[in-house]
């Protein structure tokens, strides 16, 4: 059984955290492989957080070029032109993560991300994507889903003072203590696809408005061909028209997406680096809970917003997909 | 003032491997220059009481970020932060559970306002005869026997109170616990437990009256346990002696910490570890204070605390589930700090751009409340109660003529104000004050003082007196009204000293006994109090001292949407930070924390 128990050096390193989730999660965690795409702040908070937790590897996908503005929010990128010159994103955070934790196994995988077939996707227990478009969201996703192993799907995407996680666990079972009896509890999770095509005059009167901000402005992005993330404030009257058309579709009033939420959008590209460390954090909990099987995983959406400091959870799926159901207000 | 440990690397992501026994605040802060040359960090390898931390040090700087692992360093920042009226920003993590305060002199609380739990003690009976938690076992086995077998043997101990004949047994346990010439290492460790686990528990059953409502306690002997003398199972002696790592479970092949040990095992670590202090560490003995970081003690300790909880029916426990409870360990995530150094950071900015309607109080919770997994708070009013930061005065109940001063000022002063370096006045005549240029006959003054009954002393204190409390370092002074009470419950009032209008903490639902301070038995201190406070980049919470907020005290405001954009209809002005009172706001748009929700967050956070 010695191959089943941790280290002594694991003892010793991971000690503080397995007084929080336990010796078992923590050698769940020592198994599982995390494929990362998309080498921003955030997601560079987030790949500290489980390389310190002691993931069992973490491959990154990021082939665009080191640029001087990825250093104001990518602690992982040191300010050192000799050092990054010429090197991707993905290379530079391997180098620097590498440092965090010699237990992890810390790669690169080069090559278009969308062209990787479902085999792939199949080497890793949990995906997370970030700058990607709605196309390549949907697309990996669904690669997700179509293995027979269950592989845990995550976006997460921060704009400015505001951030997003979207999680998709298909379906997930868990057990957990309540007072003496452990119950079993069961997720069903929609796809991201699947999720965003949920009228939204079918969700609960106070989603939060960043929610529907989002999607506005990443369909935008799909309809104009941007890359994700390169919209500016001069996009504005573009996103406002796109925005009435939506409201219109969905029979939702313009007010639920206020003019001054998505200027602030669009405004503020660059990532925040507080922002970063928190949502990074809040991801970081979501996937080891997920792989180590203990906690009760957020569903489905979480928002950030610094400007009022709320962190909440959107549960933005079909009222009968057997899980908590949504809250519909009688004036509806 | 801390070093860095192997345990602080899961979340601590500024060190490395390499940097074990580093000072944390010169490793910080040349990793940070790595990423960010050109911010100017001093960084001080210090304890934050420290002198020259004084008012004039915190005014100049427009904020101050607190990162402190214990109560009473950050009573004192706090203390120092009204002084030098500088905004504070204070925190705290413990696994899934953070928060973040913002306080300014005058405009919000102040860290004391609320009042904070007080690190948990425990009756010095229940430690000593009538354990009912494991716990109880633990402190037991460090703060009595560890500290009897390897402490100062000059300090007062608990041990052997409790016995039927207490002026023989006191002649009788100085005996026991030296080694006699005649006997080998063995031999003296099955003594020691014989007496401790046998002998003690067999005359404390003697006393039929303690036992009448309670599970009696059986008496344990070695050599019902290990029939054979150890040294033929243990086949090598010298196993496990080899590097400095001096380890029992080693040396006994017990490889896991989180494995529960049987009463034989349990025995075996306990003499097999007795045995290697003995043999290995014979200079230490005399000097030692428990520390979590020293492995044989931690295996002494558990297998003592087991056999002492199997004796009184207490299930046992993992080494290192007793480890922690004996090192009073957090435990801690580096998610969770992330979180929660983010938060920091935004108020921090807020306060340094003086966006004052906008700070907030941010919690992070384990489970969502109102789907809110962070939830930010209006800061309150100041306290008009708060001695610390409003200066009301306070009563003390006290017997003037049995209470000492030594009495007042080590469990009112310090203990419960928190003062380090007091100064004690009635009107104008000083009764005690501590510094490093008194003059030797002051000194001496002070000293007789302390002594004295309180209706003795030079300045005699009757009932009506007003005592003016300072500390100098704090620049906080407080004034204790006397009121002179000829009887105390020993019960519940076990120091025989009542103060009011220092408001306490709740008292623990399933410990409803009388708290009595523990320190007295022994001159162990917690281990949280060994790693002093430093500004440390990492963010710990006290143990089992979470943050409890008694919403029942204050109002709660509800928080407004920061949108500049107001479809609410209300003007502006009703939406006003700056009123800091309950608003009724009638609109669809806004979330409403509701404060009926405050008890059951509160009730999760007392893990």
């Amino acid at each position: 059984m010695d191959g089943e128990e941790l280290t002594e050096q694991e003892t010793a390193l991971y000690d503080r955290q397995i007084r929080v989730w336990g010796a078992d999660a923590q050698r769940r965690l020592s198994k599982s492989h995390i494929l990362v795409y998309g080498m921003k702040g955030t997601v560079a908070e987030f790949c500290k957080n489980i390389v310190l937790a002691g993931v069992g590897s973490v491959t990154l996908v990021d082939d665009r070029v080191v640029a001087e503005e990825a250093l104001s929010a990518n602690f992982l990128i040191l300010p050192d032109k000799n050092q990054y010159q010429g090197k991707t994103l993905a290379e530079v955070c391997c180098d620097s993560l590498k440092e965090f934790n010699h237990m992890v196994h810390v790669s690169v995988e080069k090559g278009d991300i969308s062209t990787f077939g479902v085999e792939f996707f199949e080497k890793f227990d949990t995906v997370v994507i970030s700058c990607c478009s709605l196309a390549k969201k949907k697309l990996i996703n669904q690669k997700c889903r179509k293995l027979s192993k269950r592989v845990a799907f995550y976006t997460v995407d921060c704009r400015g003072s505001c951030g997003e996680i979207f999680v998709d666990l298909q379906d997930y079972k868990y057990s957990k203590k309540k007072l003496e009896e452990t119950i079993e509890c069961q997720l069903e999770y929609p796809s991201f696809e699947e999720a965003i095509s949920v009228p939204w005059r079918a969700l609960p009167r106070r989603v939060s408005k960043l929610y529907f901000a989002m999607r506005v402005i990443e369909l935008f992005e799909d309809v104009e061909d941007r890359n994700p993330g390169e919209t500016s404030i001069a996009d504005l009257p573009g996103i406002l028209k796109l925005r009435k058309e939506l409201c219109e579709t969905n029979s939702l009033s313009e007010s639920q997406v206020p003019d001054a939420l998505l200027e602030r959008l669009l405004i503020g590209t660059r990532e925040f680096p507080p922002v970063c460390a928190i949502i990074g954090g809040i991801l970081g909990q979501e996937v080891i809970k997920a792989i180590s099987g203990k906690g009760d995983p957020l569903k489905n959406f979480f928002f950030f917003d610094a400007m009022d400091g709320k962190g909440l959870i959107e549960d933005i799926s079909e009222p009968n997909t057997g899980s908590q159901a949504a809250l519909i207000n009688d004036d509806m | 003032m801390d070093t860095i440990e192997v345990s602080n690397l899961n979340r601590q992501f500024l060190f490395r491997q390499s940097h074990v026994g580093q000072s944390k605040a010169k490793v910080a802060r040349d990793a940070v220059l790595r990423f960010r040359s050109n911010i100017s960090i001093t960084p001080y390898h210090v304890n934050v009481k420290d002198s020259r931390f004084n008012v004039e040090f915190f005014k100049e700087f427009d904020v101050v970020l607190n990162g402190l692992d214990n109560l009473d360093a950050r009573r004192h920042v706090n203390r120092l932060c009204l002084a030098a009226d500088v905004p504070l920003v204070e925190s705290g993590t413990t696994g899934f559970l953070g928060q973040v305060t913002v306080h300014l002199k005058g405009k919000t609380e102040c860290y004391e306002c609320q009042p904070k739990p007080a690190p948990k003690t425990y009756p010095v009976c229940t430690i000593t005869s009538t354990p009912s938690k494991f716990v109880h076992c633990v402190v037991w086995a460090k703060d009595l026997l560890f500290a009897k077998l390897f402490g100062d043997k000059n300090q007062e101990n608990d041990l052997n109170v409790r016995s039927s004949d207490a002026a023989n047994s006191l002649e009788h346990s100085e005996d026991v616990f030296e080694c006699r010439k005649d006997e080998d290492i063995e031999q003296y460790g099955r003594r020691i437990y014989d007496h401790v686990f046998g002998h003690n528990i067999k005359m404390a059953l003697s006393n039929e009256e303690t036992w009448k409502n309670l599970n009696k306690p059986r008496p344990i002997y070695s050599k019902d346990v290990l029939p054979e003398k150890l040294t033929k199972e243990n086949g090598d002696m010298e196993k496990g002696c080899t590097t400095d790592d001096i380890s029992a479970m080693a040396s006994l092949g017990l490889k896991n910490p989180q494995d529960l040990w049987s009463l034989a095992e349990n025995s075996r670590v306990f003499l097999e570890a007795l045995r290697l202090f003995f043999l290995k560490r014979v200079k230490e003995i005399g000097n030692l204070t428990f520390d979590k970081d020293d492995q044989l003690a931690v295996e002494f300790v558990t297998a003592a605390a087991n056999i002492r909880a199997s004796s009184f029916g207490i299930p046992s426990h993992s080494l290192f589930e007793a480890k922690g409870i004996a090192g009073n360990i957090v435990h801690a995530v580096a998610t969770t700090n992330a979180v929660i150094a983010g938060l920091i950071v935004i108020e921090a900015i807020k306060v340094l751009i003086k966006d004052s309607n906008n700070y907030r109080m941010t919690y992070c919770l384990e489970h969502p409340s109102k789907k809110l997994l962070l939830m930010p708070v209006e800061p309150y009013e100041p306290n008009k109660s708060c001695y610390v930061c409003s200066e009301t005065p306070l009563s003390l109940e006290v017997n003037i003529h049995s209470s000492k001063l030594r009495d007042f000022v080590e469990k009112i002063v310090k203990a419960k104000l928190g003062m380090n370096f007091p100064l004690i006045m009635q009107g104008a005549s000083i009764l005690y004050e501590v510094g490093e240029d008194l003059e030797e006959d002051m000194v001496a003054i002070y000293a007789a003082n302390l002594e004295k009954a309180l209706s003795e002393l030079p300045s005699p204190v009757t009932s009506g007196t007003v005592l003016t409390v300072e500390d100098l370092q704090q620049e906080f002074s407080c004034s204790i009204n006397i009121k002179h009470r000829e009887e105390f419950d020993e019960e519940k009032e076990p120091d025989g000293m009542l103060l009011s209008g220092w408001v306490e903490a709740p008292v623990d639902k399933d410990n409803n006994k009388p708290i009595r301070n523990s320190e007295s038995t022994s001159n162990a201190l917690p281990a949280e109090e060994i790693l002093d406070g430093e500004k440390d980049v990492e963010i710990q919470e006290i143990p089992e001292g979470t943050e409890t907020v008694t919403g029942k005290k204050r109002k709660l405001s509800e928080v407004s949407e920061g949108t500049s954009t107001n479809h609410s209809g209300l003007s502006d002005e009703n939406r006003s930070h700056n009123q800091l009172e309950k608003l009724d706001v009638d609109d669809e748009d806004d979330e409403l924390i509701i404060s009926d929700d405050w008890e059951s967050l509160t009730k999760k956070k007392r893990l």
